[in-house]
């Protein structure tokens, strides 16, 4: 009977310990981070997990935190799995003084946490992903998915093909296709692109993927039938290895293949070779480690061996994609904290640093990231910021990416009505009175 | 029209392709659950866990392809005694459902095993396979055939060669198949159930890195690798699970029928209907012969 109550004793302690540990002293920020280190999407999971870690250590190495308020970061592995991110979410949302804000990294688990943490009243940041009719913060008050959403992306590659082909009204006859993950994801640009297409008039092909995507055999070899004139992908994972390679292989000209920035990573495009030689990819920031702030991360984590991946990794797109995300969190923090006066920020204080976030070009220099994206400013009823974005282009030999074209504008004449319809249908559905703001 | 039939010609060949690299997953099945009667969830991480083997090899080691090869060989035969030594001989004589429960475990065990070891990234496989179209068909006759499915293809065929020799012409193989039959009757004739296994599932071991070498030559190798088991399981449904003509011929039939349904039917209701496709038409066949087309008709006297 004692050894029982010895062991129970044990066990309530081994429990219990943990939850001591974690309790967060004042002054410290508790930043969740939903990560996939694990599982099928992994390679893409990784960096982009290592680059979001780099940087919130980094503030906390080299600045002492956020205006002296430390960062405490907590990594909870979803494997790219909607129930386990959910999970991953209800488990941390009270550790320390209570979650300030989530980074969900998957468009599945931000469809599930929009209503959950809408709720629980703690900011959603699904950055460049996700319902993009979040932009709207006049319905989804507590969601925000700036820089741009894919229907940005959506207008932005189509602008950019029409700058390729002479000119937006050169499009008319052009037969443009669509390779995307068969997933709310990858179906979210086609109503954008169907808009378009009424447009300008060209002829849009849908060629869905089913996951995981491993055998594309079938897609190519319509794409090979129909010889389109340029194909857009909207893929994740190993069907963008796959695509790519059979794009290659039926000998599809890769400066005609555009991807969207999640379909824009060294792992996309390294195993098809010399193949993906000229291969073109969205992007809304710029590849590399060209940056001071990338100095400053070898120097303050790496060269004591605090980083969080690989020392030569750094600077890929997925991980700068990372470090992005925690820097306009952090400056959402920041902000927060001097629109409330003080170091401790509640989550709906966070929210409010959120709505009125501003990164100037000349705020990005002081960060150490001149040149690296651009401006953005977020209002109450503009959650996904400019929505702007530019085209970057796989270099096989240097394995190396570099921008080549301008950032476009988005197109709020296409994109406006349907976020419209859509938030408002969401609104409705869930009985949500929209706010009256700018 | 010339240009019609050519692309049904083209789209066939892709489908029987496919079909034989299906078909070199399904045979990694095929040969544990006809020895022993263990339908081996792990047979997909097997073959990713080969294939982090020998690109790890190759890359941590800086070993040739070949000498990678014959030590991820190496490699799978010590896991295939490891997994006898340490899950299966504790599972001799239960049901075969405890047996199919232990290999997910398995499964498990070696997808963390295969990250602790090698990381997550995705591996370029580089060990001379050609890859790319056949260029003097595709240029002469407009013909687009994959190098990497011929390789597969030819692969495929010594392979199903060498088992179907393994196990009609030699001792070890009658064996396996008297193991096969009845394990009790082949305990009682002397033949070690424990040695059996771990021949089975070395050779199994060696099927899946063959199937892992093809899948990573084209995709890269990476952890999505162990979903191909999904691929597989409708040609053994068709094939029938004891048959490794079975699992050629199944291979065959659901690759050609899943290219034909995608794009002669897809492009009608949507697209993307391969996948469930082949489920659909390895139900169909399960209506006419439950046993699959090759597998052993199980009658059961009362």
């Amino acid at each position: 009977m004692n050894l029982r109550k010895l062991f129970a004793g044990a066990a309530v302690a081994a429990v219990a310990l943990p939850v001591i540990a974690v309790s967060a002293p004042a002054g410290e920020l508790t930043i969740p981070s939903l990560v996939y280190r694990t599982g099928p999407y992994a390679p893409n999971g990784i960096p982009f997990a290592n680059g979001y870690a780099d940087y919130w250590n980094l503030l906390n190495e080299r600045d002492g935190g956020i205006e002296g308020s430390k960062i405490n970061l907590i990594e909870c592995e979803t494997a790219y799995n909607t129930q386990q991110g959910v999970e991953c979410y209800e488990s941390t949302k009270g550790e320390g003084a209570g979650a300030l804000v989530y980074q969900p990294l998957s468009t599945g688990i931000t469809y599930q946490l929009i209503p959950k943490a809408s709720a629980d009243k703690i900011p959603v940041f699904s950055m460049g992903y996700g319902r993009t009719s979040a932009a709207n913060g006049k319905v989804f008050e507590w969601i925000f998915n700036f820089p741009a959403t894919y229907w940005d992306g959506a207008t932005a590659i189509v602008q950019y093909i029409g700058d390729r082909e002479g000119g937006m009204d050169k499009l008319k006859g052009k037969k443009l296709a669509l390779v995307y993950h068969n997933s709310a994801y990858g179906k979210e640009p086609i109503r954008t692109l169907e808009v378009m297409a009424e447009k300008y008039g060209y002829e849009l092909m849908l060629l869905p993927v089913d996951h995981p995507g491993q055998e594309q055999k079938a897609t190519w070899l319509q794409v090979r039938r129909e010889r389109p004139d340029w194909v857009m992908m909207w893929g994740w994972g190993v069907m963008n290895q796959v695509a790519i390679k059979e794009a290659a292989s039926i000998r599809y000209p890769m400066d005609r293949f555009i991807g969207v920035w999640w379909s824009a990573s060294e792992n996309d495009v390294l195993p098809a070779g010399a193949g993906a030689d000229g291969y073109l990819a969205a992007a809304v920031h710029a590849p590399g480690a060209d940056f001071p702030v990338h100095a400053d991360i070898l120097k303050h984590l790496y060269d004591k061996n605090k980083g969080a991946g690989e020392r030569d990794r750094v600077g890929e797109v997925l991980y700068n994609r990372g470090l992005a995300a925690a820097m306009w969190t952090s400056e959402a923090i920041r902000t927060a904290m001097k629109m409330h006066n003080t170091k401790d920020p509640t989550a709906a204080q966070v929210r409010d640093g959120f709505e009125n976030l501003k990164v100037s070009e000349a705020r990005l220099k002081e960060l150490g990231l001149e040149g690296f994206t651009y401006g953005i400013e977020i209002s109450c009823a503009n959650h996904s910021g400019p929505g702007r974005a530019a085209i970057q282009q796989w270099d096989a030999k240097a394995k190396k990416w570099s921008i080549v074209s301008k950032f476009y504008d988005r197109m709020p004449e296409i994109t406006g009505p349907l976020i419209e319809a859509d938030s408002s249908a969401y609104a409705k559905e869930n009985n949500i009175t929209a706010r009256s703001c700018n | 029209m010339g240009g019609e039939f050519l692309f049904f010609i083209e789209t066939t060949i892709s489908g029987l392709m496919a079909g034989v690299m299906y078909a070199l997953v399904a045979l990694g099945f095929v040969l544990i659950f006809k020895a022993s009667g263990i339908f081996n969830f792990a047979q997909g991480v097997l073959a990713l866990f080969a294939g982090l083997t020998l690109v790890g090899l190759m890359e941590k080691f800086g070993l040739p392809p070949w000498a990678a090869i014959i030590a991820t060989v190496g490699v799978m035969i010590v896991l295939a005694w490891l997994i006898e030594r340490l899950v299966l001989q504790y599972l001799v004589n239960q049901d075969p459902i405890i047996l199919f429960m232990s290999t997910i475990g398995l499964a498990y065990v070696l997808e963390g095993l295969g990250d602790i070891m090698w990381g997550s990234d995705v591996k370029v496989l580089e060990i001379g396979i050609p890859q790319g179209a056949v260029d003097w068909l595709l240029d002469d006759y407009g013909l687009y055939i994959e190098k990497l499915e011929i390789v597969a293809a030819v692969t495929g065929a010594i392979m199903v060669t060498g088992l179907a020799v393994f196990f009609n012409k030699t001792r070890i193989g009658r064996a396996l198949r008297a193991v096969a039959d009845d394990h009790q009757a082949a305990l009682s004739v002397g033949i070690s159930l424990r040695t059996i296994w771990v021949i089975v599932w070395s050779v199994s071991g060696i099927v899946a890195l063959v199937a892992g070498v093809m899948w990573g030559s084209k995709s890269g190798v990476q952890f999505s690798l162990s979903l191909i088991a999904l691929k597989a399981l409708p040609v053994l449904i068709l094939g029938g699970f004891t048959s490794i003509p079975g699992a050629i011929v199944g291979g065959l039939i659901i690759g050609v029928g899943e290219k034909w349904a995608e794009i002669y039917i897809g492009s009608l209701v949507g697209g993307a209907i391969e996948n469930w496709f082949a489920y659909v038409l390895a139900l169909g066949f399960l209506l006419f012969r439950p046993q699959g087309l090759f597998g052993e008709r199980i009658i059961e006297r009362v």
